[in-house]
């Protein structure tokens, strides 16, 4: 699981009907100390997560079985909201 | 499986309910070089690993839940070994 700020929300009217209801968020994957990595992802949102949010989503396969029905074509999904991360080496 | 150290541990309190009650460790693959990659990843331990462990990391989700002994979630990334050593030593 990666870490990443919300850094925004995709709104679909019109979707595949397995997201019915369900919230999807532009995700940034993040270094550890704030530098992006790469380019932002689209990933469901089963936490609530808000903008701003420190998170880990998953990647692959496994986005899908985040929500009850695991057929749908999620490849990102947000899966942890985090509250802080304890450094063994807080110096590196 | 890849070669990783325990770099921090991670607090949140929202979280896939899959994710519930489990320890969530922050580990950093291994370079062949014996540094780290500096991208370091989300996992769930299995084995009561800690901060500064050199760990073997399985990141698929088929192998988490068997792991887990669950049905397939949105999790892929375990701690499933905590190494003693490593003979020959992959160094560069």
């Amino acid at each position: 699981m990666q870490l990443g700020e919300v850094i925004g929300s995709v709104v679909c009217t019109r979707k595949v009907p397995v997201w019915e209801g369900q919230r999807l968020r532009l995700v940034q994957p993040l270094h550890e100390d704030g530098r992006a990595l790469g380019r932002p992802v689209v990933a469901l949102d089963v936490v609530s997560s808000a903008e701003g949010q420190r998170v880990f989503f998953v990647k692959g396969r496994e986005a899908a079985q985040a929500i009850a029905d695991p057929t749908n074509p999620a490849d990102a999904a947000i899966v942890v909201l985090v509250d802080r991360i304890e450094r063994a080496d807080s110096g590196r | 499986m890849r070669i990783a150290r325990v770099v921090g541990n991670v607090i949140a309190t929202i979280k896939h309910p899959a994710l519930v009650g489990s320890k969530l460790l922050l580990v950093d693959e291994e370079n062949p070089a014996g540094g780290t990659r500096g991208r370091p990843i989300l996992a769930l331990d299995t084995v009561d690993a800690g901060e500064g462990d050199r760990v073997l990391v399985v990141d698929e989700g088929n192998s988490a839940a068997q792991v887990l002994q669950r049905p397939r979630g949105p999790v892929r990334t375990l701690i499933v070994g905590v190494i003693d050593e490593v003979d020959p030593e992959p160094r560069a």
